[in-house]
């Protein structure tokens, strides 16, 4: 469904994408995970059509973005990575709007905007800009989907709203794959890679995994245990200054130890930190999340940047 | 079609519901008009006057007579000396001072002409050459109401007429370049303002990324813009007439078409400068600095274009503004037709016509 080959782009020194390709299939729910300024809202902008690439090309339904643009822009959805709808504009209007500028009507596509809109209808009267975090991202939601889009493309929807919106976002995205929209999604949220169908995992403008995100902790996933001490601050430090020690993270309220290849056992690991005064250890072995294995990637790709 | 409407009304809701956009259409050509036509007054009226009479005799206390009669001049002083004339313009009242010569009406009789010393307080031209003119006017027709028949006739330097204005009325001058001024006012800054807002705001990203072709977002942007600065000409006009009394001696629908091409020209000129201006602040600097303070200063509307340097008076003919005056004038003052203006109806089309082909072709279908 889109294609992108060899797809490089750079803003003077900056090369905020180098060398991408990736393939989208039909009906697929696609993510791009990666920190800020990876290069995803460059990718999904090249996507449709607000930038042309430097090198490669990018395809959409067939169409290529540069030279047919025209076609491609009637076949997305767009959702810009800031609230881009009217402010003083009312919820009700804002969507009759872009019904409108789509050649469409509210009424024509009601039924796909309805479980979505339905929540934000009680409010169809106040001005967008009143809305609060979640109901904007609706709202911005309705207003992509209003003229029936074959390619729904969503930059970072979920930033900056609460988890239970977060939440709800992502069971909408689910219901639109289903109703047969192909869709691409970024977020900088590594917990919502599980959501998708796959995954691109982004870092520097380039692709550093690209699979389910099932297989991409079996392939990468490393084993690491999860430790706990009453002294927080001196367990990393100590952790950080051990010769065994591959790599440790604050995880939630444990840390996520790792270590080098052949490595210790529990009973090594405890003794250690019992020769450093640590009280109240626990230590059991964790399997490892998606969040994990990007961090590892990612600093992985970092030290081999760093070394290049 | 459809979708077309639809901008337009998206268009007049950002219109009505900003507080600030209603005050600078709607409230700025109110109060600009009334603003240049009370408080930027160059009309002589009750001008503080000196006289330094040397004969006193019965001729100059005629002309004393006529002058003060006029309605233009006061008497303030009577001077004994001519050290006295330059102590009492530094005290900054008295704007002219009128010496006659020994033996005024001796002189008359015997010669047929006498001299009068004219000296005005020219700390503000306009009004100094003003005032000595009025003065020069009222003693020539105090002669030949005293001489018809005088054969030679006391010559006072040329004779000045004035036309269409007879009585130099400053605001009848202001409001042609009021108008121009204000509907560039109203149209490019408004317009440019509001294309660069939805830059800024991000939704030209969204409007990018749809259907609408560029000439469509420029056209649903340019006609909610078009009707409210005509509806702002139509407001000047009737202030003009009702506050003022200022004619409009020429063919109305003529002078609406005017208007309306001069609206139509601004608009481009907005639209020009939403191509290059990345945020509000810049299309705002650029439509005050780039287009306001010349349209003030260029094209006649303050300073006469005659007394220009060279340099200045070629770019006065690109001010589209200045062409717009002469029109204005010609059709409000003068009263002449179509076929006196054609000259300059056709250098604003021929300039509207470049200037929406060159937005077009700049208007961005990308981000860069």
């Amino acid at each position: 469904m889109i294609r992108f080959n060899n797809v490089s782009k750079s803003y003077g020194d900056v090369q905020a994408v180098s060398d991408i390709s990736f393939e989208v299939k039909e009906h697929e729910l696609f993510g791009l995970i990666g920190p800020d300024g990876a290069g995803k809202t460059t990718l999904l902008r090249m996507l449709v059509s607000l930038l042309l690439p430097d090198f490669g090309s990018i395809s959409l339904a067939g169409c290529n973005v540069v030279g047919n643009y025209r076609k491609v822009r009637s076949l997305v959805g767009y959702m810009p990575g800031r609230f881009s709808l009217y402010q003083d504009l009312s919820v009700e209007e804002n969507l009759s709007f872009f019904a409108s500028v789509f050649g469409s009507s509210i009424a024509e596509n009601y039924h796909l905007i309805e479980p979505i809109y339905k929540q934000i209808e009680p409010f169809r009267k106040r001005r967008a800009g009143k809305l609060s975090g979640g109901m904007k991202q609706k709202l911005a939601l309705s207003c992509a989907l209003i003229h029936k889009p074959v390619v729904l493309v969503l930059d970072e929807p979920t930033t900056g709203v609460d988890a239970v919106s977060r939440h709800e976002f992502w069971d909408m995205l689910d219901n639109l794959k289903k109703a047969g929209i192909t869709i691409i999604v970024s977020t900088p949220y590594m917990d919502e890679a599980s959501r998708c169908d796959r995954v691109a995992l982004i870092q520097q403008g380039c692709i550093l995994s690209i699979d389910t995100p099932g297989s991409i902790v079996q392939t990468h996933g490393k084993q690491h245990w999860n430790i706990k001490a009453r002294e927080r601050y001196k367990l990393i430090t100590d952790l950080e200054a051990w010769e065994q020690t591959a790599s440790v993270y604050p995880f939630g309220q444990y840390l996520h130890l790792k270590l080098k290849s052949g490595g210790a056992g529990r009973n090594e690991i405890i003794a250690y930190l019992k020769r450093n005064n640590h009280e109240q250890i626990e230590a059991c072995e964790g399997t490892p999340g998606i969040e994990d294995v990007f961090i590892d990637l990612m600093t992985e790709n970092d030290k081999k940047q760093i070394e290049a | 079609m459809n979708r077309f409407w639809g901008f337009i009304r998206k268009e007049f809701y950002h219109i009505f519901r900003d507080a600030r956009t209603l005050i600078i259409i709607l409230g700025i050509p109110v109060s600009q008009l009334l603003l240049f036509g009370y408080v930027v007054n160059t009309e002589v009226k009750d001008v503080k006057l000196a006289v330094y009479d040397q004969s006193k005799d019965d001729v100059t206390t005629r002309i004393i007579n006529k002058l003060t009669s006029s309605g233009y001049f006061e008497l303030v002083k009577n001077l004994d000396s001519d050290n006295d004339i330059e102590a009492i313009f530094k005290k900054g009242k008295i704007k002219e001072v009128l010496v006659f010569e020994p033996d005024f009406a001796e002189k008359l009789e015997r010669e047929g002409s006498a001299d009068i010393q004219l000296l005005a307080d020219a700390t503000d031209p306009n009004v100094a050459r003003m005032v000595a003119m009025y003065t020069q006017n009222i003693i020539n027709s105090f002669l030949k109401q005293e001489q018809p028949l005088a054969t030679v006739p006391m010559q006072v330097n040329a004779s000045i007429k004035m036309y269409y204005n007879e009585q130099l009325r400053s605001v009848f001058l202001f409001v042609p370049g009021l108008m121009a001024l204000i509907m560039m006012l109203v149209s490019a800054l408004m317009s440019s303002i509001s294309i660069t807002r939805e830059k800024e705001l991000g939704t030209m990203e969204v409007l990018l990324v749809s259907p609408l072709k560029p000439i469509h977002i420029i056209i649903g942007k340019v006609i909610p813009y078009l009707l409210i600065a005509f509806v702002d000409s139509l407001l000047i006009i009737l202030m003009g007439n009702l506050v003022f009394n200022m004619p409009v001696n020429g063919s109305l629908l003529l002078l609406m078409g005017e208007c309306f091409l001069f609206i139509f020209l601004s608009l481009s000129l907005g639209i020009l400068i939403s191509t290059v201006a990345p945020t509000q602040l810049i299309a705002m600097f650029m439509s005050m600095i780039g287009l306001m303070l010349p349209t003030l200063l260029l094209s006649g509307f303050v300073f006469p274009i005659e007394s220009m340097p060279e340099v200045l008076q070629w770019f006065s003919a690109i001010m589209p503004a200045r062409w717009f005056n002469e029109i204005v004038k010609n059709i409000m003052l003068k009263g002449v037709g179509f076929m006196y203006v054609w000259k300059q109806t056709f250098i604003l089309l021929a300039m509207s016509v470049f200037i929406v082909f060159v937005s077009v072709r700049k208007f961005k279908i990308r981000l860069m």
